[in-house]
């Protein structure tokens, strides 16, 4: 049951960030374009998804248990520091260069493209050199 | 429909599937995270499970609802590289990256996720301003 709701989750997921327009980097590149010529469609994403989490993520939250789960793991560190910041600072520059973040990167794997392999693979090594660097 | 109708619907499935991972498995749909775990566990069932999905959704969408696959970008090679080096390091220090902060824990009213997504659409705002307009589109 666990896989099949997982699966169904990531499904859902891809669908949106398909029809979104999130999976076209010169789409992503144009909204990041700010001060040349500004594409906002895809605030709307963001807009469309927070709308829906911000909404319903207090009232499951509130569910005893999870429908096929043990615990809900939500992440309990609260501390702003210099490790969010950085992080969240390469990772935009990262976005910037290439317009690729992480879901969209996967799920344009199926176009079949090599500059989508080349992207992912480099964020996998990406990846586990931050677990060498930091551990 | 105009050019908002989609990506509004698109966002809207984003909300509704982070919550359904969410209420049935009690995970944040956060896809570095778990694009992480499903390589360096643990639980990488589910993992695994939610990227195939993800993966088959997207071709369900172009396949079946006649949304257009994306053109092949001209980022060259050089650039992708450092682009997916850097989000994949950044994501990991970070905790974090679109969906795990931005859809997720904007959801969650999380400020640590406030602040990362604040500063990395700031970066990434940035840099396309460096790339496109000061180093003149040269990249």
């Amino acid at each position: 049951m666990k896989f099949v709701a997982a699966l169904l989750a990531g499904a859902l997921f891809g669908l949106g960030l398909t029809l979104s327009g999130m999976s076209d980097p010169a789409k992503v590149l144009g909204f990041l374009d700010v001060t040349g010529d500004w594409r906002p469609d895809l605030a709307f994403v963001m807009g469309g998804a927070v709308l829906v989490t911000f909404v319903a993520t207090p009232w499951v939250l509130n569910q005893p248990l999870p429908l096929f789960n043990t615990n809900f793991a939500t992440p309990t560190n609260t501390k702003l520091d210099k490790r969010l910041i950085s992080g969240a600072a390469l990772f935009g520059i990262g976005w910037g260069l290439s317009g690729y973040c992480p879901g969209p990167a996967w799920v344009s794997l199926s176009y079949g493209y090599d500059n989508t392999l080349i992207f992912c693979a480099a964020m996998i090594a990406g990846m586990g050199l931050e677990r060498l660097v930091t551990r | 429909m105009n050019q908002f109708t989609l990506p509004l619907i698109g966002g809207v499935a984003l909300g509704l599937a982070s919550i359904w991972l969410l209420w049935s498995l009690g995970r944040v749909a956060g896809i570095s995270g778990i694009l992480w775990g499903a390589a360096a566990g643990p639980e990488r069932h589910w993992r695994w499970a939610f990227l195939l999905g993800l993966l088959g959704g997207g071709m369900l969408s172009h396949h079946l609802l006649g949304i257009p696959v994306p053109i092949d970008h001209d980022t060259p090679t050089g650039i992708l590289i450092l682009g997916g080096l850097l989000v994949g390091f950044g994501t990991r220090l970070g905790s974090g990256c679109t969906s795990g902060h931005g859809v997720c824990g904007l959801g969650r009213r999380s400020p640590r996720s406030l602040i990362a997504v604040l500063t990395f659409m700031a970066c990434g705002m940035v840099t396309v301003l460096v790339t496109q307009h000061v180093v003149g589109g040269a990249l």
